[in-house]
């Protein structure tokens, strides 16, 4: 049986196997929704720690709730940059966590390799929620967990990913998921924003939207970082929303299932047009659920959750 | 004191003998080289089975004194030189107040000669505190000792300073030492832009960088005629445009560091810092064309670039890290076991671009075992095989990416001024 490493870093560090473990937890716990008392006893005596250094109310809210289902202690320490500032060091931060007996960290900071840095000075399980340009595993995960639930499967699936590929944690996160189920991904962004080397990850490279999208099965769609764009990435929003925008005569031309996604926040009218957000065929707002399911199947997996009967009692 | 260095293979490409035989040294100086020379009253050291050569020269180093004193000093710099080999030491002016004028330059060799081991060479800075503005007073600075000009730790941005600074230089008949990379196109990247760091979603910093500054300054050096050294070049591009400057005959020269022919971006994989350095450590391909490079001759040179630093500073998040590794005890080692044992260099060749070319650059007594020449050498065990463990690094820092890494060859005994200052395993006080 398929067993998880210490702390969940990135998908690049997962094989199939494992990744298909967490997806079929997270089914277990998404059981939980439907019931009246959301609470299991599982992760009671536990301490989690949800460790910010870069402000993202909605996943840390979903770990929060996933904790919280499942009983966890949980405690939310937001680093401000003015502490960091002040000198007190990153790896002070982790040895004091580490004296404190925390079970889980949950971590979510700028700098790519920083959950690594942590991972390698605590005993904790730490948990990636997002690091640079690095990867987002849980959000890839929950993508995964989205695209199995309206599709059935994914292997064979031919899945585009569009926008700011240069800068996304979550399209790399994505892609090696992806690409491990059996998925064909395709990457369509200008190139300034095609990182070098992403054609090693066994992805496919398309500059033409309209083009890549006439095959796939699934679209998601990244959030353009309006702040970019005085890096000269591309020339205004305007332009960026006519060449790789989604919207609704986009969405016409494609097959009547595709599948449209965004991690979010959403940037309405730039990268996705407010028709094809609230689209029946986009699950934007599922996404959101089940990021809570397979947030609590990781807590429960790394802090030693065998059998996934377990969760329910 | 006399010497008889007995039955080593003399490695001598610069002097008149080479092979097997003996070496004859007395009061600091070489006397004889040959074979089956008179004994008479010296010490006699069984060098059966190892090499003797001339001591090797680092033309980059960074000694950090005055200024970050507790990283390293003249003091424990010269002992992590001697401990590696190397008999004299050319240390960069980025220390801190820099070194721009005379003062600091007779400071360094003061310090130098009252607790160097090896024979320290100041390099005096191009600009005025680094800042690539105006130029600082090279001829006090040359007339106190310094042996280049560089800027190394930041590279020379604006095309007119380089200009004048080349024309300057040459009343001195001193080479500028050129750290290249465009401030720009490099940007905030921390790591080689490629395949790893888009894994690792780390900022890159493209060869491109490195690239348009060296097509840059061999266009300045062709026009004024100056002697330009491109330091630690780390890309194929690079070593390609040098090659075809020295056909077209201009006076330039360029080094690689042990850690850029023998390392890759892969070794970043787990973020550990101890392999983040500028520039940043490349692809296959580029590591490859500085074995080739090194190989037909278009790089000249091995220099370590020591660049010591805390632990402290260095255990941190990677983008945070300050760049740069330790190099002058394992330099040897692993050239030898890269390159010599690799296919790529002759014994020969290794020593020219590890003591022959450097002293021809900056202009040395040093390079060469040779009847009235001082003695500087060393001998070294090519079989001694040795794994790099931290506790047995003399440099007051520990931060070398070989650390675990095991080698063949080792540097065993040192003289410098015909003094024996590193015997067997230990220093001689
Ligand atoms: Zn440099
Ligand atoms: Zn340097």
């Amino acid at each position: 049986m398929a067993k998880l490493p210490k702390d969940l870093l990135g998908l690049r560090e997962l094989n199939a196997e494992q990744i298909q473990l967490i997806l079929d937890t997270a089914t277990a716990c998404k059981d939980i929704f439907s019931r009246d008392l959301k609470k299991v006893p599982t992760l009671r005596g536990k301490t989690v720690v949800t460790l910010f250094f870069e402000p993202s109310t909605r996943t840390r809210t979903s770990f929060e709730i996933a904790g919280k289902w499942m009983s966890a202690d949980l405690v939310n320490l937001t680093v401000s940059s003015s502490s960091v500032a002040k000198g007190e060091s990153f790896v002070d931060t982790a040895r004091t966590l580490e004296a404190m007996g925390v079970d889980l960290i949950i971590i979510r900071h700028s700098l790519g390799g920083t959950p690594r840095l942590l991972a390698d000075s605590v005993a904790a399980h730490v948990i990636n929620a997002g690091d640079g340009a690095h990867e987002h595993p849980t959000q890839g995960l929950l993508d995964l967990y989205s695209i199995r639930e309206k599709k059935g499967r994914i292997a064979g699936l031919n899945v585009v990913i569009v926008g700011d590929i240069l800068h996304s944690r979550v399209a790399k996160s994505n892609i090696y998921g992806l690409t491990k189920l059996g998925a064909k991904v395709t990457v369509v962004a200008p190139p300034t924003l095609i990182p070098k080397g992403i054609g090693e990850f066994g992805v496919t490279i398309e500059t033409d939207l309209d083009k890549a999208l006439r095959d796939a099965d699934v679209v998601n769609i990244l959030r353009i970082q309006l702040e970019r764009q005085t890096k000269a990435y591309f020339p205004t929003l305007r332009e960026y929303s006519k060449l790789f925008g989604v919207n609704l005569s986009r969405l016409r031309q494609a097959r009547p299932d595709l599948l449209v996604m965004h991690p979010g926040p959403a940037n309405l009218g730039v990268e996705i047009s407010e028709e094809v957000s609230v689209h029946d065929q986009s699950v934007i707002t599922e996404q959101v659920t089940n990021g809570v399911a397979v947030r609590m199947a990781l807590l429960y997996l790394l802090t030693g959750g065998g059998n996934k009967d377990e969760i329910l009692h | 004191m006399k010497y008889c260095i007995k039955g080593g293979e003399i490695v001598n490409p610069a002097g008149e003998y080479s092979g097997v035989g003996d070496l004859l040294l007395d009061a600091g100086q070489v006397v004889a080289v040959g074979q089956e020379l008179p004994v008479e009253d010296a010490v006699i050291i069984q060098a059966e089975g190892k090499m003797v050569l001339p001591g090797l020269i680092d033309m980059h180093c960074h000694l950090r004194e005055p200024g970050r004193e507790d990283e390293e000093t003249i003091a424990s710099g010269t002992r992590a030189a001697v401990k590696g080999g190397f008999t004299a030491v050319a240390c960069m002016a980025n220390t801190n107040p820099v070194a721009d004028g005379a003062v600091v330059i007779e400071y360094v060799l003061s310090k130098a000669r009252q607790n160097g081991w090896a024979k320290v060479y100041p390099i005096g800075a191009i600009t005025k505190g680094l800042k690539g503005e105006e130029l600082a007073e090279m001829g006090e600075m040359a007339e106190a000792g310094a042996v280049a000009f560089s800027d190394d730790g930041k590279t020379l941005t604006n095309p007119a300073v380089l200009r004048s600074a080349l024309e300057y230089a040459a009343l001195f008949d001193r080479p500028l030492l050129l750290h290249e990379e465009e401030p720009k196109l490099a940007d905030a990247g921390v790591m080689h832009e490629g395949y790893w760091s888009t894994v690792l979603g780390l900022p890159g910093i493209p060869a491109l960088a490195e690239d348009v500054m060296i097509a840059r300054d061999l266009l300045i050096a062709e026009y004024t005629g100056g002697k330009v050294h491109f330091c630690h070049l780390s890309t194929a591009k690079g070593v390609g445009m040098l090659a075809e400057a020295k056909r077209r005959g201009l006076n330039v020269s360029g080094e690689a560091t042990p850690h850029h022919f023998t390392l890759t971006d892969q070794a970043l994989e787990n973020y550990d810092t101890a392999f983040r350095v500028s520039p940043p450590l490349r692809s296959e391909e580029h590591r490859e064309a500085l074995r080739r490079g090194l190989q037909d001759g278009t790089i000249q040179v091995i220099a370590t670039d020591h660049a010591p630093h805390s632990l402290e500073e260095k255990h941190r998040e990677f983008a945070l890290a300050p760049t740069g590794m330790i190099g002058l005890e394992t330099a040897f080692s692993v050239a030898w076991t890269e390159l010599v044992l690799g296919g790529w260099l002759t014994k020969e060749q290794l020593v020219e671009k590890l003591s022959v070319n450097p002293a021809r650059l900056l202009n040395l007594p040093a390079g060469r075992l040779q009847p009235g020449d001082l003695a500087d050498l060393i001998i070294v065990d090519p079989e001694w095989e040795w794994v790099v463990k931290p506790e047995e690094i003399a440099s007051k820092s520990k931060n070398s990416p070989f650390i675990g890494r095991k080698l063949k060859a080792r540097v065993e005994t040192v003289w410098v001024n015909g003094i024996l200052k590193y015997d067997g395993q230990k220093f001689v006080e």
